[in-house]
């Protein structure tokens, strides 16, 4: 599967906090209306930045801190396909795996604000086409490619009805 | 074999012998959520199509976060809790029973265990030497259905502390160090396992704060071995049968060993807004607070509100800054009240909540106005985290707590011990 986009910049340490505030517990369970808030203590004007299959591309220890799944379900429904980051706090790399949103670890640094970025699923590299560079993306293992290939661990175990 | 405690669980609950790196499907003991994250996983479970759960009395609701609800959505969302738990026999805490990590340690936890939640701090068990491990609710969706789940064995990093806590130093500056030292990312997918003469010593409720706050530094886990420390706490839980000592065999391999020495340990605090952004307290000292919070799974256990009590009995809070007190689970504030340490508190001038999160994450009692600084025992001080993008958290002790109560600034707490 091929994803294109171009890139949005946000930097390190970005908290499930900053993506999808706690303060908005009571709009959990209208995802719709959650994503509209996003990024909204890091940046109000971000959101309106956000198009269909723009990439997010942070820094290091990108979604730290809570568990709420709602991180990764206001990214993938805003249009976002796909984040890169340096490094991803561990719940968050799982929940947007979970969901079907692509994840994956490489050198964010060369990648500027706005930049045209292509990644092909099947081959860990993504092409930065604004500069004519090629970055190696770390794999990811195996059972979250699987999961991945399915769009999200519920569509997985509904298919094979267990992890083996 | 050597194996650290995580390689020894997850081996007994995948049949394989595992090692760091290698994915693992696992069974799971227990598996708790809760009400920020429970409606969601149950969506989630509902979407598998099946219609049991794997083990309904290991699957454990808790009604903590927003409790009790300041607002209809959230009376909505509670109600799909309760519904849930009525049509599939899960278990329910709901509202004024506790803090879903410190029930579980007292009622559920015990060495050896798998435990997931869908709770970034389901590493607390870690304390009684179970490999508890935060997810997300999709993942624990997926758990409650086929009883199992997979992990990536982490690598276990081991952290020795010697020497003695001086007067006014806590486990709590213990690991606000850890985190000052390692950084927010520094345990990234890792276990950490804490050993050593201090700890040896340490009680359950300091070990508590620590595996705690195991994932503000990224770890998977935060473990202690299971020694007879934790076989006393299990037994004044009314369940020393639960006990099984487990320990690292003595040619384990970490991947690294951090020694620490709490001898010369002082008070500290994280300022805003990371856990890892670390001073002393003499460093922000006379900092103007509005609010002052203790509780918390991190420290609203009965020995924080002791070192609070001793400190406040016989004084007043400071006129101007309002501090709120939520106990971890209605047991301690039972213990608390029996002990006299309610009314101590009361007297001193505290605003009382009911058990449960309390103001930790901002969605009910005890949000901030802008501008506002509060000084606070939770475990982590991200923008926005007390309801208010636009406040300030800080965070220590609940000694460095009760000190600032009486100054309405930060203040040292070993000049009131
Ligand atoms: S007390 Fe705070 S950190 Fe602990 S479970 Fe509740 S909201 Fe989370």
């Amino acid at each position: 599967m091929q994803l294109k986009g171009r890139a949005i910049k946000v930097g390190d340490s970005i908290s499930t906090d900053l993506i999808c505030p706690g303060r908005l517990f009571h709009l959990r369970n209208d995802i719709k209306e959650l994503s509209k808030h996003i990024f909204e203590d890091l940046d109000p004007a971000l959101s309106k930045k956000i198009k269909h299959g723009h990439f997010i591309v942070a820094g290091k220890n990108f979604g730290l801190g809570s568990s709420r799944e709602h991180a990764a379900l206001v990214l993938k429904i805003s249009g976002i396909s796909c984040i890169l980051a340096s490094s991803f706090a561990r719940i968050f790399f799982r929940n947007a795996i979970n969901n079907g949103l692509p994840v994956f670890e490489c050198d964010t640094r060369k990648i500027k604000e706005g930049d045209k970025l292509s990644l092909d699923l099947n081959k860990e590299i993504v092409r930065n086409d604004t500069r004519g560079t090629r970055l190696k993306i770390r794999p990811l293992p195996g059972v979250m490619q699987d999961i991945l290939k399915e769009g999200g661990l519920i569509s997985y175990i509904r298919k094979f009805k267990c992890l083996h | 074999m050597n194996r650290t405690i995580t390689e020894k669980i997850i081996s007994a609950h995948s049949q394989k012998e595992v090692s760091p790196g290698s994915i693992a499907i696992a069974g799971v003991d227990l598996f708790v959520l809760q009400d920020g994250t429970g409606p969601l996983a149950i969506k989630k479970f509902e979407e598998i199509g099946v219609k049991k759960l794997f083990k309904p009395e290991r699957t454990i609701f808790f009604i903590d976060h927003a409790s009790p609800s300041p607002r209809q959505e959230l009376s909505n969302s509670h109600a799909i809790i309760r519904n849930f738990c009525k049509k599939t026999g899960a278990i329910l805490y709901d509202v004024g029973e506790g803090i879903i990590h410190e029930i579980v340690v007292e009622r559920y936890a015990r060495p050896g265990q798998i435990i997931i939640g869908a709770d970034s701090h389901s590493c607390t068990a870690g304390a009684l030497a179970a490999f508890g491990t935060g997810m997300g609710s999709t993942d624990l969706a997926c758990a409650m259905a086929t009883g199992e789940t997979w992990l990536k064995v982490p690598e276990t990093v081991r952290i020795d502390v010697s020497g003695e806590f001086p007067k006014g130093v806590f486990a709590k500056d213990l690991i606000l160090n850890l985190a000052r030292r390692i950084g927010a990312d520094g345990a990234t997918y890792k276990t950490l396992e804490f050993h050593g003469e201090t700890i040896r010593k340490m009680g359950m409720s300091g070990r508590l704060t620590m595996a705690n706050m195991a994932v503000e530094v990224g770890a998977k886990a935060g473990i202690f071995s299971a020694d007879t420390i934790t076989h006393k706490y299990l037994k004044g839980q009314g369940r020393g049968k639960d006990f099984k000592p487990l320990n690292s065999d003595n040619h384990a391999h970490f991947e690294i060993i951090l020694t620490e020495n709490v001898s010369r340990l002082v008070p500290l605090v994280a300022l805003p807004h990371a856990v890892d952004n670390v001073r002393t307290v003499s460093d922000v000292r006379g900092k103007k607070l509005d609010q002052i919070f203790i509780g918390t799974c991190t420290n609203g256990r009965l020995e924080d509100l002791e070192v609070v009590a001793k400190i406040l009995k016989g004084r007043r809070c400071r006129k101007g800054v309002r501090v709120l007190v939520a106990p971890a689970s209605r047991e301690i504030l039972l213990e608390a009240e029996e002990k006299g340490i309610i009314s101590t508190l009361l007297e001193a001038g505290i605003v009382l909540f009911p058990p449960g999160c309390g103001p930790c994450v901002g969605v009910h009692g005890g949000i901030l106005g802008d501008e506002e600084v509060c000084l606070s025992t939770q475990n982590r001080n991200f923008t926005g985290r007390m309801g208010n993008p636009n406040a300030f958290i800080y965070l220590a002790s609940p000694a460095t707590c009760a000190a600032s109560a009486l100054t309405g600034e930060i203040t040292d707490p070993r000049e009131y011990l």
